[in-house]
């Protein structure tokens, strides 16, 4: 299963904003809420969530401290 | 390719852009014969930073980036704009270059009126000059928000101290934070904090590997954190 960016559906308004800055069509309009298709393509740019004027839409991030190799 | 043509704009939407608002009907019809209609695909540049600038612009539909580019060809992106909303303002009225790129995040129709239309508009309806200043007015207010965020408070060492506090070591669960989040948390705009982050990346001590931040060094990390004003 690919990450992808998560949607809060009861707070989408259906604008389409960010499935129009979506580079890799990950994102789309079904009956007027915004769906996630999942796509390898996606390189986790956040232009979907930065766009987004409701807060619908977020792209987190695990945050981890790199191992040392020795 | 970027396309020009005849105006259709609404006047419905035309009412709910900032410098039209509280304009009776017969003046929006005069102001709609000024306005021309241009529409944009993903990637193009619609105003270049330092060039003359020819005209405002109210978006329609779709989201554009503001932009600077930095001495060493890096993108700083100042803030994005979305449908009602403008942007070549200041140049429009000072005279001056553009201060920054505009660039099309996907397809995007944009209304735009020229210089000396808006000149035009701007004697004949006394209303949008006082609409132009509410709206210069809170722009004001954004950038002194910035300017505190950018010469006081060092966003950088706050980001670095919430991704120390948030790191996990990659075994188990960790939580996870958005850039809004992360803004919400240092107190700055989401672009602050997706500048903070590059600069970080830049210097080594995070590599961005897709959804998540590893933290490559966390010494330099933690050097960050306490660095302060």
């Amino acid at each position: 299963m690919i990450e992808m960016p998560l949607v809060d559906q009861e707070k989408c308004n259906g604008c389409g904003l960010c499935v129009s800055v979506c580079y890799c069509s990950a994102l789309v309009l079904v009956d007027n809420v915004v769906t996630i298709v999942e796509t390898e393509e996606c390189s986790w740019c956040t232009n979907c969530e930065a766009v987004c004027p409701t807060g619908a839409i977020s792209c987190p991030f695990d945050i981890v401290i790199e191992q040392s190799r020795d | 390719m970027i396309g020009s043509e005849n105006m259709t704009i609404e006047i419905g939407f035309l009412k709910s852009i900032p410098y039209f608002s509280g304009l009776i009907p017969g003046e929006l019809d005069l102001i709609k014969k000024f306005i021309f209609e241009k529409t944009v695909q993903r990637g193009d540049i619609i105003v270049l930073e330092g060039d003359p600038a020819e005209a405002i612009y109210f978006v329609g539909s779709g989201a554009v980036k503001m932009f600077k580019t930095s001495a060493d060809g890096k993108e700083q992106i100042i803030n994005i704009v979305r449908p009602g909303e403008s942007f070549n303002d200041v140049p429009i009225f000072d005279g001056g270059p553009n201060p920054t790129s505009a660039q099309a995040m996907g397809p995007v129709a944009l209304y735009g009126i020229g210089k000396s239309d808006l000149d035009v508009i701007l004697r004949d309806h006394p209303r949008v000059a006082l609409n132009v200043i509410n709206v210069l007015v809170g722009r004001v207010r954004q950038l002194v928000s910035l300017v505190e965020d950018l010469s006081f408070r060092q966003v950088i060492s706050r980001v670095a101290k919430i991704l120390l506090e948030y790191a996990g070591d990659g075994t188990g669960p960790s939580q996870r934070l958005t850039q809004q989040e992360m803004a919400a948390m240092a107190g700055t705009a989401r672009e602050v904090v997706g500048r903070s982050l590059k600069a970080l990346e830049a210097e080594g001590v995070i590599r961005i590997d897709r959804h998540r931040i590893v933290v490559t060094d966390r010494e330099a990390l933690e050097y960050a954190a306490e660095v302060s004003s």
